[in-house]
Formats: C-alpha cells, structure tokens, sequence
C-alpha cells in the first residue's frame, strides 16, 4: 500500500493546493473537510508546516476508538466507517499531530485516506505518494 | 447562482452600537459578480454624497467573489471606501488569506459602519462576530499587533489578520492596512479610515464547504486553468524572481524612475535589482491561499546590536519592484539592505510604501531646492541615498511630529500645495506615481484610471509592446479603457491580476458556469464597462473632474522611451478616455 508523506515541508509556500485537491475530491469548493492542513509556524515569516495523517502502524486514533469506526489500514493510517462513528471526537483527542479534523456539518472525523490526490497537486514537492516497500 | 451558495450574505458591522446582522442579498451578486462589482453598488448604497472619509458615516466595504474557494488564483479582496487621499473613490485589493478566510465564513462580502468611541478589534467567525477591546494594542506596530492577535483569536492556517500601524491610527491619508505580514491594501488610505473608526484590527476565520453545480466540468476547467499556470513563463517570473525581475529591464529601457523622476534610470540599478535580492538576500518564498505561483518574496536580514559583539536580529522582508522602485531608486537608495531597512520601517508604521518613497522623494528635492529646511524637518537633511535620515522623517510622519509632518503625512499633492514644488510633486489625480516612466501609455494610464494606479490598466505594458506615438492618444485610451474595464471582471470574481493571460472572458464564463453562476462572455465584457462607469459615476458625483487632472511637469521633462513627453498628446488621452466613459449611461 502506498502513503502519502511530508518529505521536505521547508519548501512548502503556503499554496494550500493540497488542501484544495483533497477537498474537491469530494466535489467541494472550500475547505471543510480536507484531512490535510498547510499553516504557518505561528506567522508566515518563520515558514509552514503540514498537518496531514502521518499513516501510523499502531494508530492511537483507532486504539481509542470505542465502536471500531476506525480500523488500522494495511500499510499504516486507518479506514473510517462513517456508519459506526458516534462522534465522540476521542480520536481527535489522542492523534498528536492534530491530523483528524472535525466536519462540523456530520459531526464526525475527517482523516487522510491515502489517495495521493493532494501529492499531485503540490506544486513545490512538499508532498510525495511513496509506495512502501515492505 | 446556487441556492447553497453563501456568497450572497452581507454581513453589515455597526462600530458605533456593536451591533451586526447579516443581510442575504442574492440580487446583487446576481448582477455584479462580487468584489469591485458589488462593492461599487455597495458603496453608492451606504456612502452619503459628499461625506467627510473620517466620519463616522462613511463605510468601509471588503467584498469577494464566486470564483474564490473555487479556482487558483482566485485570491483577492476588494476595498471599498472614501478615500481621505484623494477625497474621492478609494479602491485598494489584498491578497493572503484575505479573501478565502471571508468566503468561506460564509460571506460575499462586510459592510463597516459607524465608529467606536475606544480601539476595537472585531472578530469573525462562521456566524459570529465578536468586538474585542483593542486599547492594549493601540500604539503597536504593525508586526506586534499580529504577533499578539495570532496567539489568542481565530483559526491558524484559515484566517486572515488584517491591521493597521502607527500611520493608520495617526490618519496619515496614505496609512495602508496589512494582512498576514505580507500583504497590504496599499493605496489610497484604507488604514487611516480604519484608524478613524479606531479599528485596530479585523481577524476573520472561515472553513466552509462550497457547493458545486456541474463537477465533472468543475474538475475538467480546474485542471485546465492549473496547467496553463503552471506552464506560463512569465508567472514562472514571478515564482523566481518576483516582481523585483523587473528593476534591471525598466532600467535598460530608461524608464525606471530615480532620484524623484530627475532621472529615468539608476546608476546602481544592478545592486538593487531582483537578481541582486535572489541572490544575497533572498530567505523564503511564499504564496497567496490558493496561489501556486508564490510571488511573495522575503528578503532575511541580518541586522548586528551596536552595544553587543556575536548579537543579531535576524528580520523577514518581503520586497516587490514597487518598493524597490519607491524605496530605492526613487530615493537614491543604491543598496539592497538600506531599501529593506526602510521598507521594514514602512510596513512596521503601515504606510503605502508608493507614496511614502514619493513623499521623501519630494521633500529630498524641495529640501534640496530651499523650499523646506530643518526648522521643517526637525533638524535633519535628506539628501539621496541618506538611509539614516529617511528612517527618521518616516518615524516624524507616522507620528505627524510638526505641521511640516503634518503636512507630508497628507501626500506630496498636499505638501506642494502649502510648501510650493508643484511641478516636481509626482501625484497623478492626488495618488503618487508608481514605478514606470515607459512613456505616454503609462502616465495616461495613470491619469484616467479609476484609482489613478498603475494597475487599473496596462498602460506600462502598451508602452513596452507598442508604438504607442504612433497609434495615437485616441486609440491608446480606447485600449486603456478596454483593459480598465476587463479588469473590473477579474477583480469582482476576484482572481489576482498576475492570472491575467490566463482568464480571459471565455475561460472565466466556463468556470463560473461549473459552479452555478451563467454569464456569457459577451454578458462580461458588458458588464466590466458596466461596473467602471460605475466607478466613475461616484467619482464624478464626489467632484472629480477630468479637467482639473493635474499633470506633473517633471514627467514632461525627463526622457522617456518616447522621447520628451508631450502634453498636448495625454490631454488629447484624457478627453477621448472621458468620451468613451460618458457615451453610455449607467
């Protein structure tokens, strides 16, 4: 299975394309339910950084989660399974990297799926879709 | 328009009685698109006939566009409001994270009314404004007061800060204000307006999920427009050097402006050009939300303490050919890291660093010329290049020290007027000159644009790619009027100007389709006309005269391309300009 990963977040400029690809995948203009997220260093002048799913083995997100919405995914990151989710947000709580964003309209998570989309679109090779070689 | 689509909610801000209420008004954004578009009409709605810029009366308008969220590139603001520069229509644009922050809280655009008795900051999220006490933060730069509103108020990575400096809360007429560091709505004084209503800042946060009316073509025109960005060479200049690429060219055509237009080109034009900035300078590279061509340029430089041995700030500055031009060439200033430690200083006191560089310019040669003297000044003599001397009079102006700063803090337009030097005050329709004495296309670009700025319309351009003498004033303004008028398209959808090969009216027609919105690209380019005469209909309601248009004699003077300039020739522009405005009604 491949992943997405942050290989060099210094060449990042703040585009966001990537958080826009990834929402227009669901047929969207906006932003509310990208699961990647560009945003400066706490002002622009000292660079960005690059919230996204880092595709964990053991992934903490699914370890808290009490109805098993969230399943470990082979090769690293989760599959989400809207149907059993109760929106308890506790997986939101336990990622330390802040990358399961909330979509306030379902009430429920919103977590990388490891499509590769947003790497596409990343202009500034911020971003790479790696196949693992496991 | 798609009846999901949020653009169509005004949010209406009441500083005097803290109060606000949203309005959806769908009719306008049905027939004006967004930005310059509804602003205009916003404007005429809210903006009493002849009201004073700093009373409380006279609103600010910040409108957006449908195509922003949605496109790359789409990522400016408009502003609309009285100007106290010019007394007359103010229009200024930004980019950052202006315009998606405000599109995505669910808003077309925010009308600001009234004034509040202490400074206030407003806050705006989806749904919500809140008013925060901003008497802590008044008297802060421009820097400081993001520092601080960035730790406790909005969301990182989709809001936008906007803020006003020193130069704001004094009411200097050029006060700008800033957005996300980086970005301005540089001319024709919004920060003094802001500071009038003692408004210190705007913080907006917005993450909202737009609707799309047809996605297969939503993805098809996406993809298309990207790649014919990414693959266009001269946005590929901007992504390299920046804008500053152009100091080294306008310097070879003789049309880089210097030493207050005495000259048209700079004997150290290499140690300031964009080559220069890339190479020495040049620390970090940024973008617009939504941009991918990161035009934004910052300079890192490194400042040693006098009182400290191994003891450095190390400052983030972002540099444009403007200010280059303003800043530096303008003033004499024959070194990068003198440009940037002025232009520090202009950002931090949030000035337009257009007029400001001008305004020194202007009191360089008037105090050159005896016209002023230290008794004016407070003891200190500006002479070319005196990097030392400037930092100090723009503190004096910002802080509007004596009558003399007084005066300056009011445009050289203003200071020629009380202190004499008309001929060298370079202001055209009171907004001082931008950065290209290419010849007759851009000066009469100048003069009939509708915020008298060189980005109104192409004349710079027209003069670098045709024979302008020989086409003639007639015809240059007809082109003027025509590029004037297609940018009053691409600035109420609202997509930066630097997109310009890129949208053109058929491009743009197809990708609003995509999303709801279905004007033809005839229907457009009517409707840019439309919205210009607009523009100018308020103008001229607010006194503004063809006739009175002042031309600076120093253009006349100093060779351009075209040889010695001829009045006869702009005059003969400016008539045919208003012809062409006046022929049809509104």
């Amino acid at each position: 299975m491949a992943l997405l990963k942050v290989v060099d977040v210094e060449r990042c400029v703040g585009c966001q394309l990537c958080m826009f690809a990834c929402q227009r995948r669901l047929g969207l203009g906006g932003t509310s339910r990208a699961a990647i997220f560009p945003k400066s260093r706490g002002g622009l002048s000292r660079g960005l950084m690059v919230i996204v799913c880092r595709g964990c083995e053991d992934p903490s997100c699914a370890a808290v989660c009490p109805t098993g919405a969230l399943k470990p995914r082979k090769g690293g990151g989760v599959i989400f399974l809207p149907h059993r989710c109760i929106g308890c947000g506790f997986c939101q709580e336990a990622c330390p990297l802040g990358a399961i964003f909330w979509d306030e309209e379902s009430n429920k998570p919103v977590v990388c799926i490891h499509c590769g989309i947003c790497a596409q679109y990343c202009p500034h090779g911020v971003l790479a879709f790696e196949k693992e070689d496991k | 328009m798609l009846a999901q689509d949020p653009l169509k909610n005004v949010l209406y801000i009441d500083l005097s009685k803290r109060k606000f209420w949203i309005e959806p008004r769908p009719e306008l954004f049905e027939e004006y698109l967004g930005g310059v578009g509804v602003g205009a009409a916003l404007l005429e709605e809210e903006c009493p006939e002849g009201v004073e810029p700093f009373s409380p009366e006279a609103p600010i308008i910040l409108a957006v566009g449908p195509m922003v969220g949605f496109y790359p590139m789409a990522s400016k603001t408009a502003a609309l409001f009285k100007s106290p520069h010019t007394g007359n229509l103010g229009e200024s644009h930004a980019g950052g994270r202006s315009a998606v922050s405000i599109r995505l809280a669910g808003l077309g655009a925010i009308v600001i009314k009234g004034a509040s008795d202490i400074p206030v900051a407003i806050n705006i999220s989806e749904n919500k404004v809140s008013f925060i006490d901003a008497r802590a933060l008044w008297g802060l730069g421009v820097g400081e007061t993001g520092r601080i509103l960035r730790e406790k108020t909005g969301k990182p990575g989709a809001r936008s800060i906007f803020r006003i400096g020193l130069a704001g809360e004094n009411l200097s007429t050029f006060a700008c204000v800033v957005t996300e560091t980086y970005r301005h709505f540089g001319r024709l004084g919004l920060g003094a307006v802001f500071g009038s209503k003692k408004l210190k800042a705007l913080v907006i946060t917005g993450h909202k999920s737009l609707p799309v009316a047809d996605k297969k073509a939503y993805h098809e025109c996406y993809d298309k427009i990207l790649k014919q960005i990414l693959e266009t060479d001269s946005l590929k200049k901007y992504h390299d050097l920046g804008t500053a690429v152009n100091v080294l060219s306008l310097n070879r055509k003789r049309s880089l402006p210097t030493k207050n237009l005495t000259q048209a080109w700079f004997e150290e034009a290499e140690k300031i050009s964009g080559e220069y900035f890339a190479e020495h300078l040049l620390g970090r590279r940024l973008a617009c939300a939504h941009c991918p061509v990161a035009c934004i340029h910052l300079a890192a430089l490194r400042i040693p303490y006098e009182d400290e041995p191994y003891f450095y700030k190390t400052s983030f500055i972002s540099y444009d050919y403007e200010l280059i031009y303003s800043l530096g060439s303008m003033l004499g200033v024959g070194k990068a890291e003198g440009i940037l430690k002025i232009l520090a200083k202009v950002d931090d006191l949030g000035l337009d660093a257009i007029s400001a560089g001008v305004v020194l310019a202007w009191a360089t040669e008037a105090f050159e010329k005896g016209l002023i003297g230290t008794k004016e000044t407070l003891g200190l003599s500006p002479t070319w290049g005196a990097v030392e001397v400037y930092l100090e009079m723009l503190e004096h102006l910002a802080r509007q020290s004596n009558e003399f700063y007084q005066t300056l803090a009011k445009g050289v337009e203003h200071a020629s007027q009380r202190y004499g030097g008309e001929d060298f005050a370079l202001a055209f329709g009171k907004n001082e000159m931008p950065g290209y004495h290419t010849g007759y296309g851009c000066h009469l670009g100048f003069l009939t644009g509708a915020r008298h700025s060189h980005l109104d319309s192409a004349g710079y351009s027209y003069d670098q790619k045709l024979n302008v003498p020989e086409i003639g004033p007639e015809k240059l303004a007809e082109l003027l009027f025509e590029e004037e008028a297609y940018r009053q398209i691409l600035s109420s959808i609202i997509i930066c100007f630097f997109a310009r090969s890129i949208y053109k009216y058929e491009v743009i027609s197809e990708a609003l389709k995509a999303i709801g919105y279905d004007f033809s690209p005839e229907d457009l380019k009517a409707l840019g006309q439309r919205i210009l005469r607009r523009k100018y209909h308020f103008k001229l309601r607010e006194g503004f005269s063809f006739e009175d248009l002042r031309i600076p004699k120093r253009i006349l003077k100093t060779i351009s391309p075209h040889g010695q300039l001829n009045e006869e020739f702009l005059r003969r522009g400016i008539e045919t300009y208003k012809e062409i405005l006046l022929k049809e009604r509104l």
